[in-house]
């Protein structure tokens, strides 16, 4: 296996974007990737969406993006691991460039989303969990996530104020990423304010929807060693998967997948927590962004919400998250959201993030989350 | 819709049927033929008693496809006594509050109901609170 480094990025806007269709907004992402590379053509594409089958009766969109920015001939899939589909896309990508079937490919997340009407778009999410043990029983996607954050909190002591920190922290970043779905600060009472979803998850726990599309061009490093400054590689990459239902793990206050994706992602990068200058989680909920914390060894079993409140993950904190948003502000379009990671960490090692840079950024680690914790995808990323 | 999904589902739907491991006595539900346990084969039916108790629980009011029609409605993971977790709603709670460690036991209930001409009514488990009392 050779190593990979990412030569180009592109990304859209996170927005209700009713004047843009699904193969539009991937076609800006990629084409503004290829354009950031000075590439015209690449081997592969690969795109990671996860609802475009019944959200935009569209699938096969592995042809359909390839054709829509010129590619017509390259070979070309679609990922699909849930809300984990983006970061999918980008490892099936790295290991066909790293293997030496492909000099260069891109990997591309889209979602389009504002197609289909909320309930459709509820049920659609709710198909990343156990259709006939979770979902037909009438469960949403955020309830699940609610079953979780409820027992954790009756575990580990915590209050729904304690959670506070990941979405001011979150809000706070976002409004130095122009591509950021929102761009307005929240405080500690507004977030205490907000409307219930699914008790405890409200409104400020959770991440907004929205359509976007997210895009990087890989490539062997050896080729562009000399050339790139900094050069960028993918320094670990890895993926591993829990039962699909809650109700089947062995912990359901534990992501295994989290923990077995980030061990064998430091043990590939030859890295450690204490290494990681920033990291893009799946603060989907932000029981999530707590859960990925620990899982990953910033913090004790339990002790998320308390890292949090002791500002670790604000900028300039141990280990910033969400430092263009993340999910909660930036947005999350599912199946785009982990190459929007991807793209973002790019931009801190590059230095291009603006207000948002994070001082020194060497080694940036990105964890996209599929489903309630069954499909978990942890990538390093190093500058040099 | 799926007629036939539901229609396969029954027994595990009606009468909470999983499985008991013949290696190592672990009882599954829902069933899944390998057990997670010992890593053996488990094909043993096994009816589970429909007793246990709240392990963690939501409310819901905006309801996915399909479930509209009974939104608000409270969803739990409900710890049975033999074990296993299982995800459900509750009923039956009559302005109860509800708190982690509340007995509850299986009731069958209709689950949804899908409209149209060729739409079929699915029943399954929910869970209620234990009846106070002698039984
Ligand atoms: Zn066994």
């Amino acid at each position: 296996m050779r190593e990979v480094a990412v030569l180009g990025i592109g990304q859209t806007s996170i927005d209700e974007h009713w004047e843009k269709s699904l193969r539009e907004l991937a076609g800006e992402a990629v084409l503004a990737s290829l354009q950031d590379a000075r590439r015209e053509s690449v081997d592969g594409v690969f795109v990671g969406n996860m609802m475009s089958g019944s959200a935009n009766h569209q699938q096969h969109l592995g042809a359909l993006v390839a054709d829509w920015v010129g590619l017509r001939f390259v070979e070309a899939i679609r990922t699909e691991a849930a809300c984990a589909s983006g970061s999918a896309a980008l490892r099936a990508a790295m290991i066909a460039v790293a293997s030496g079937a492909m000099e260069s490919a891109v990997a591309v997340g889209v979602e389009k989303m504002s197609d289909s009407p909320g309930p459709e778009i509820t049920s659609a999410l709710a198909t990343a969990a156990d259709a006939d043990y979770e979902a037909d029983q009438g469960l949403s996607f955020v309830a699940l996530n609610a079953l979780i954050m409820r027992r954790y909190m009756y575990t580990y002591g915590w209050k729904h104020a304690d959670f506070a920190p990941f979405s001011i922290n979150a809000h706070a970043n976002a409004v130095n990423n122009p591509y950021a779905r929102f761009h307005e600060p929240i405080t500690a009472d507004g977030y205490l304010r907000a409307s219930m979803i699914c008790d405890p998850i409200n409104l400020m726990d959770a991440s907004p929807m929205g359509d976007g599309a997210a895009a990087v061009v890989l490539v062997p490093a050896e080729t562009i060693r000399f050339q790139a400054k900094p050069l960028i590689t993918l320094a670990g990459s890895a993926a591993a998967t829990d039962t699909l239902a809650i109700h089947d793990r062995v912990d359901p206050l534990w992501l295994s997948a989290a923990a077995a994706s980030a061990s064998r992602a430091y043990a590939m990068a030859g890295v450690g927590p204490e290494d990681i200058d920033l990291f893009e989680l799946h603060d989907a909920f932000s029981i999530m962004a707590a859960l990925s914390l620990e899982a990953c060894g910033f913090a004790e079993r339990g002790q998320g919400p308390r890292l949090a409140q002791e500002g670790g993950i604000f900028p300039t904190g141990r280990i910033p998250i969400a430092t263009l948003g993340g999910l909660k502000a930036r947005g999350h379009p599912v199946g785009a959201t982990g190459m929007y990671q991807i793209v973002e960490i790019v931009e801190q090692l590059r230095g291009q993030a603006g207000k948002a840079q994070i001082d020194g950024a060497r080694v940036g680690m990105s964890q996209n989350i599929g489903g309630s914790g069954s499909n978990i995808v942890t990538h390093i990323l190093r500058a040099s | 819709m799926e007629v036939p999904r539901h229609w396969r589902l029954r027994q595990q739907r009606y009468a909470l049927v999983g499985e008991v491991c013949p290696h190592c006595d672990a009882k599954l539900f829902p069933p899944r033929d390998v057990c997670p346990h010992c890593g053996q084969e488990a094909r043993t039916r096994f009816t589970f008693s429909g007793r246990g108790e709240v392990y963690s629980y939501t409310h819901m009011s905006d309801a996915p496809a399909g479930f509209e029609q009974n939104a608000p409605y409270t969803v739990a993971l409900v710890k049975l006594e033999e074990g296993p977790l299982v995800t459900a709603q509750l009923t039956d709670l009559d302005g109860k509050p509800v708190e982690i460690g509340m007995p509850v036991e299986m009731v069958t209930r209709r689950i949804r109901s899908d409209d149209g001409e060729k739409g079929i009514l699915v029943y399954g488990y929910k869970f209620r609170p234990v009846l106070a009392g002698p039984r």
